[in-house]
């Protein structure tokens, strides 16, 4: 088993103490070979085919051989292979060109981890309609467990978005150094995406830090002084951002 | 034990099946056919939650399932991972599976896992691992498995017993079942210029708990001197007929056809099982004992 895991890892000498003469027994090697790069790369694709979708077919089952070689899968879960894709991504020489490849590879991940995340309830607004202000401010929001959240200094979502599997084609996406905010979660069977303000990210941010609901309104006022947090709270209870209101004993 | 694995799905008897494809569920779960039942690989079901769980919890409130393992890597020289059967085990106390599979093959070693099922020397020294294997298996799970034949493309060297001679063995020593997957009998016997129909009748048939059926194609450069185990097309005449001999000599067997690549419409799948269903009913009932 040595050897074979040898010869599969490329080494042609490897396994010819246990092979038959000849080019044919050498040409079976290459069927489990190929099955396993074809089982790797289809895994990978599956995972990341916004990047796909980006670079090219023949472009990411090229790169998806190299990174399987470098980091193989540990696991017969094939979910878990491929975690660190995007940061290979960076260090990937021939993606220098293409800084938005590893932020788009995370979305990806994002995406899939949120697919198979645990289920959880989601807080809607009847839940805290009648709540008085104070109350709430002392409260604290516990995001749902598949929420991920991001905020790019580039045009990051714009480009992920514009080029997911089910995304109308043909939008043109201009790569720019524009900030750019998105949560990707899956409040019931769904997973969704949703662009964040800067104000949004920052009130989020806050209370996936844990702190309470008064605390990150603060932190939204202080990057937008215009926010009106009726409506800022309201939207992201409507996109089921949150699993857990958790309100202070009373007094 | 439990040894629910030998009876059929149904009450009607032995009945034909489909490998689940997410592509199809909403389909599946629609299907009112008679004696239809499920496959799947549970590693793609070892998540926290999501739809992928409620769908096949959906699909199971009426239909049986079949858990069809590929990473519990029997053939290796090292246990099966705790923590991969305690997995296996969670999904099986939750969906109940009829039956439970597993491959002849290895595919993990040390922290390595390759996607693939990878063939071994027969020797005597790796017969007692794998019986060691299957049963370490079959202890922490609870439930007999059946172990699947596999394709073989090398004629490795340093055999010391055929492969139904192993299997046999396996069978007296553990006490666990075959999945006889008859594509595989027909690809690896053609590839090592061996007899499947010799193969076939050399296997005991009373360990046999279900049959697998499907498509193979010949490699781009060597033509039909090298056939390749793909699922990627229709069970070819051959098959069908290795199959139907099979079938009017150890009696009929849940049979399960997959397909994993090309994927057709659900139709036309339903279609192929329908051949399958069509000869399992044909057999004569003193044949359904």
């Amino acid at each position: 088993m040595d050897a074979f895991e040898a010869a599969l890892g490329g080494d042609p000498v490897a396994l010819d103490p246990w092979l038959a003469t000849g080019e044919r027994p050498q040409a079976g090697l290459w069927v489990y070979r190929n099955t396993t790069a074809k089982a790797r790369a289809d895994a990978l694709a599956a995972l990341y085919p916004t990047v796909e979708r980006l670079v090219g077919r023949d472009w990411f089952r090229d790169a998806a051989l190299i990174f399987g070689g470098d980091q193989p899968p540990e696991s017969p879960v094939m979910d878990a292979f491929g975690a660190g894709f995007p940061d290979w991504l960076e260090r990937f020489p021939p993606a220098g060109g293409f800084s938005y490849l590893a932020p788009a590879a995370r979305l990806d991940a994002a995406w899939s981890e949120a697919h198979r995340a645990i289920d959880a309830p989601v807080v809607v607004a009847a839940d805290v309609t009648g709540q008085p202000p104070a109350r709430l401010f002392g409260a604290t929001a516990r995001l749902h467990p598949s929420a991920r959240l991001f905020w790019f200094d580039w045009t990051v979502p714009s480009i992920w978005l514009a080029n997911r599997p089910d995304a109308e084609p043909g939008q043109t996406v201009i790569w720019d150094e524009k900030p750019e905010g998105l949560i990707i979660l899956r409040p019931r069977m769904e997973v969704t995406s949703r662009r964040l303000t800067r104000a949004e990210w920052a009130f989020l941010d806050a209370c996936r830090c844990g702190q309470s609901l008064g605390q990150a309104a603060s932190a939204a006022f202080r990057v937008d002084p215009a926010t009106v947090l009726p409506t800022l709270f309201a939207g992201l209870l409507g996109a089921g951002v949150f699993t857990a209101i958790d309100m202070e004993p009373s007094q | 034990m439990n040894d629910r694995s030998t009876a059929g799905p149904s009450p009607h008897g032995p009945t034909a099946g489909l490998g689940l494809k997410a592509q199809h569920y909403e389909q599946a779960l629609a299907c009112p056919a008679a004696g239809l039942w499920f496959e799947v690989h549970p590693e793609n079901y070892m998540v926290d939650g999501g739809p992928r769980l409620a769908w096949l919890e959906a699909v199971r409130r009426d239909k049986p399932l079949s858990l069809h393992g590929v990473g519990l890597s029997l053939a290796a020289d090292q246990p099966p991972d705790p923590d991969h059967l305690g997995r296996l085990k969670a999904l099986a106390d939750r969906y109940e599976p009829f039956v439970m599979s597993e491959h002849l093959a290895w595919s993990a070693r040390g922290d390595v896992y390759h996607p693939d099922l990878l063939p071994f020397p027969r020797t005597r020294r790796l017969l007692d691992q794998v019986c060691d294997n299957v049963s370490a298996a079959q202890d922490a799970l609870g439930r007999r498995l059946l172990i699947e034949n596999p394709s073989l493309y090398l004629d490795l060297r340093g055999h010391e017993m055929s492969e139904p001679e192993f299997l046999s063995a396996m069978v007296a020593r553990t006490g666990c079942g075959l999945l006889l997957d008859i594509n595989n009998v027909f690809v690896s016997a053609s590839n090592l210029k061996q007899s499947a129909v010799a193969y076939l009748d050399a296997l005991p048939a009373d360990a046999i708990g279900e049959i697998h059926l499907a498509g193979h194609a010949p490699d781009d450069r060597w033509g039909e001197d090298l056939l390749i185990d793909t699922h990627g097309a229709p069970v070819s005449a051959a098959v069908w007929s290795l199959y139907e001999r099979t079938m009017a000599r150890i009696g009929p067997r849940p049979t399960l056809i997959e397909r994993d690549e090309n994927l057709p419409d659900f139709d036309v799948l339903m279609a192929e099982r329908g051949i399958a269903d069509a000869i399992l009913r044909q057999i004569p009932e003193a044949r359904r004992a």
